[in-house]
């Protein structure tokens, strides 16, 4: 994973409420079993005036020219919501997008982001809105996110921070903890056994 | 010597399954099965095998095909979804290499991941379990913790039988008193998230609860359950009682039974502390429609559309104050893991039973939640209802829940059905969907228009 330290880019705006994933990445654009070929597909429904054309929607704020190399997206509440789809996080970085700052994020879509080097960042609504359409510079050190003159900061939790900062691989992580996995399932094992399966595949 | 403080049913789940708490404040959670699909879960297992990381115990991994799988009769891997096969052949080969067991395309248990997991006892009371897909909280019925995860977390569990999570805020959701006749566990979930919102449950793990929850029987509650993650909330419970283990005892996977004091300790102690609470009056409650593009757009079907953001007004064509009832319908859909278990379609063909399709009506479908409910709702000659009706009956799969480049209406088509997201686009590009429960799909299916089943249930009696 790559990891994120600092990010200074345009922040582009797409201040609606409840952005679900189906309109981040529709199940239709998510034509192959792996994890890429997913960013012409991001917010098709939004992005083209005809999709199966791919002719772009000039109103879509995706398509402004100053949007154009933007790597922060600003959304409303409940961002990321509806469907668990992975490929909604993995076509915003195939399209370069690195950051989300919105108002509150839906849970598996915000893991998601963290799990692929994409920062998500809750601000205030009213914070969120001042920031359209500016140069951002955000530290995820710092916890900071600096537009001109404005300084703001944000909070998020340590691991994620830490996981983002060094591009962990959470999985090697967590494997590290092998024997006490171990030891816990060999409990378990006794006062649950009924959780415990014979193979029949 | 002190009482022990009483415990929420969420914390007594999540301290029986904390194999540590690291230093940054997450913990190290046992998971107990992972459910996967052939959506995502050929990529996750693909992944894997490049990476070199075996499954952890496979005997607690399961997969199945549904939602991508063609749901006409006499269907094989191809799909209507163009290039769909791949990811259903991809899943079989993955699987296999994996050592999991996979109910495959014509498996005798194949069905929606949230209906067969219940069917065949995989899921349990107090358990964790998990799978990358959002409706996963629909299984936290049968009293298990049971969320939603994406496709790396999906690796992470089979990979190590663990998640890493920030501990969740509880929340109860308490639905006092009776639901009138005509009002469902379908109606009791878009009441909710109408009245707090399609984020009203971020953060939190939610426990339902109260004489209208304790009331429904188990199939209702996966129903009630299923909407956890349209309200943002992580899992959504039910303590379980006599009717889950009377419902789980025998299945194939789970106990023969559950008379060990153990499954007693399952619930929430009296006195315990939630971190929020939503109490609603169950009796109040009316069978609610969609009228937006968002679950939390609801509203009681005799009700006027409220004002809601005109985004959504104009995506959907009803503007605030318009009369929902007498909406013209183009499509009526019956299927998903919200609403095709077997007491579904008994409740809906009831109500259809000498009653037609109006000719307005497009397409009207019935597709069961597995291929379980499809034989048990032959055998009881509920295809044969259906079909006498007009509803065209079909194979199990999540079918017309999403648009994944199959089954195609006009733009500004509107659809009626008993699904769970609403969202723009959802069931195909400029598709107009009203979610409402089967009751409402086969009241509005009849009268070609949305109508209030509660109408139409009267008109049957007499």
């Amino acid at each position: 994973m790559t990891p994120f330290t600092t990010l200074c880019s345009i922040a582009i705006p797409i201040l609606r409420d409840n952005v679900d994933t189906d309109a981040i990445i529709p199940s239709r654009e998510m034509k192959s079993t792996g994890r890429t070929g997913l960013a012409e597909g991001l917010f098709a429904p939004w992005r083209y005036s005809d999709v199966a054309a791919r002719v772009p929607d000039p109103t879509f704020e995706l398509n402004r020219s100053e949007a154009q190399g933007g790597q922060i997206i600003l959304g409303g509440a409940n961002f990321g919501c509806g469907s668990s789809r992975e490929h909604a996080v993995w076509a915003l970085v195939e399209y370069g997008i690195r950051c989300v700052i919105a108002e509150s994020f839906a849970p598996i879509f915000r893991a998601n982001c963290i799990r692929n080097g994409v920062l998500p960042i809750t601000l205030q609504r009213s914070v969120v809105d001042a920031l359209a359409w500016h140069q951002l510079e955000i530290d995820l050190a710092a916890q900071t996110v600096r537009a001109g003159e404005t300084n703001c900061t944000f909070t998020i939790e340590d691991e994620p921070r830490t996981m983002l900062l060094e591009g962990l691989d959470v999985i090697d992580l967590t494997l590290k903890a092998r024997d006490a996995i171990a030891a816990w399932t060999d409990a378990d094992r006794t006062a649950r056994p009924w959780v415990y399966l014979e193979k029949t595949a | 010597m002190t009482q022990p403080a009483p415990k929420t049913l969420f914390a007594k789940i999540w301290d029986a399954h904390r194999i540590e708490t690291g230093s940054t404040g997450s913990s190290l959670v046992a998971i107990d099965r992972v459910f996967l699909h052939e959506r995502t879960g050929a990529a996750a297992l693909k992944s894997m095998a490049a990476a070199g990381r075996p499954v952890h115990d496979p005997a607690r991994v399961f997969a199945v095909m549904d939602h991508i799988v063609d749901t006409r009769i006499g269907r094989g891997d191809g799909t209507l979804m163009e290039g769909g096969s791949a990811f259903i052949t991809e899943t079989r080969a993955a699987a296999k290499a994996a050592g999991i067991m996979l109910f495959d395309v014509n498996d005798p248990d194949q069905g929606i991941t949230h209906v067969i997991s219940p069917e065949l006892g995989i899921v349990l009371p107090g358990v964790t379990l998990v799978a990358p897909d959002s409706h996963t909280c629909t299984q936290g019925a049968l009293g298990a913790l049971a969320w939603g995860i994406g496709s790396s977390e999906a690796e992470h569990a089979m990979a190590t039988g663990t998640l890493r999570i920030e501990k969740p805020r509880t929340m109860r959701v308490t639905f006092t008193g009776t639901l009138a006749p005509g009002v469902t566990a379908k109606d009791m979930a878009l009441a909710l998230i109408a009245a707090h919102g399609a984020g009203g449950g971020a953060g939190h793990a939610v426990e339902f609860a109260g004489e209208a929850v304790e009331a429904l029987e188990i199939e209702a509650r996966m129903t009630l359950c299923n909407m956890a993650t349209e309200f943002s909330a992580m899992a959504g419970f039910i303590a379980p009682d006599a009717k889950t283990f009377a419902y789980l005892a025998g299945r194939r996977y789970a106990p023969a039974h559950f008379d060990e004091p153990y499954w007693q300790t399952l619930r929430s102690d009296e006195g315990a502390v939630f971190d929020a609470e939503i109490v609603i009056d169950a009796s109040s409650l009316a069978p609610m429609v969609s009228w937006g593009t968002s679950p939390q757009h609801s509203m009681p079907i005799d009700g006027a559309v409220p004002q809601g953001p005109q985004r959504a007004h104009d995506y959907i064509g009803l503007e605030a104050g318009a009369t929902m009832l007498g909406t013209p319908i183009d499509v009526a859909f019956i299927g998903s893991c919200t609403n095709a278990r077997l007491s579904d379609l008994r409740r809906a063909a009831a109500l259809v039973k000498g009653h037609k399709v109006s000719p307005a009506i497009r397409k009207a479908l019935v597709v069961p939640g597995s291929s379980a409910v499809k034989r048990a709702a032959e055998a009881e000659g509920l295809d044969a209802i259906f079909t006498e009706a007009g509803f065209e009956w079909r194979a199990s799969g999540c079918s017309l829940c999403f648009f994944a480049g199959g089954e195609r209406f006009p733009e500004g088509s509107r659809t009626i059905s008993s699904t769970n997201r609403n969202f723009e686009g959802r069931q195909g590009p400029g598709i107009r969907t009203h979610i409402a429960s089967p009751e409402t799909v086969i009241a509005s299916a009849i009268a070609g228009a949305i109508a209030d089943p509660r109408e139409l249930a009267k008109e049957t009696a007499q």
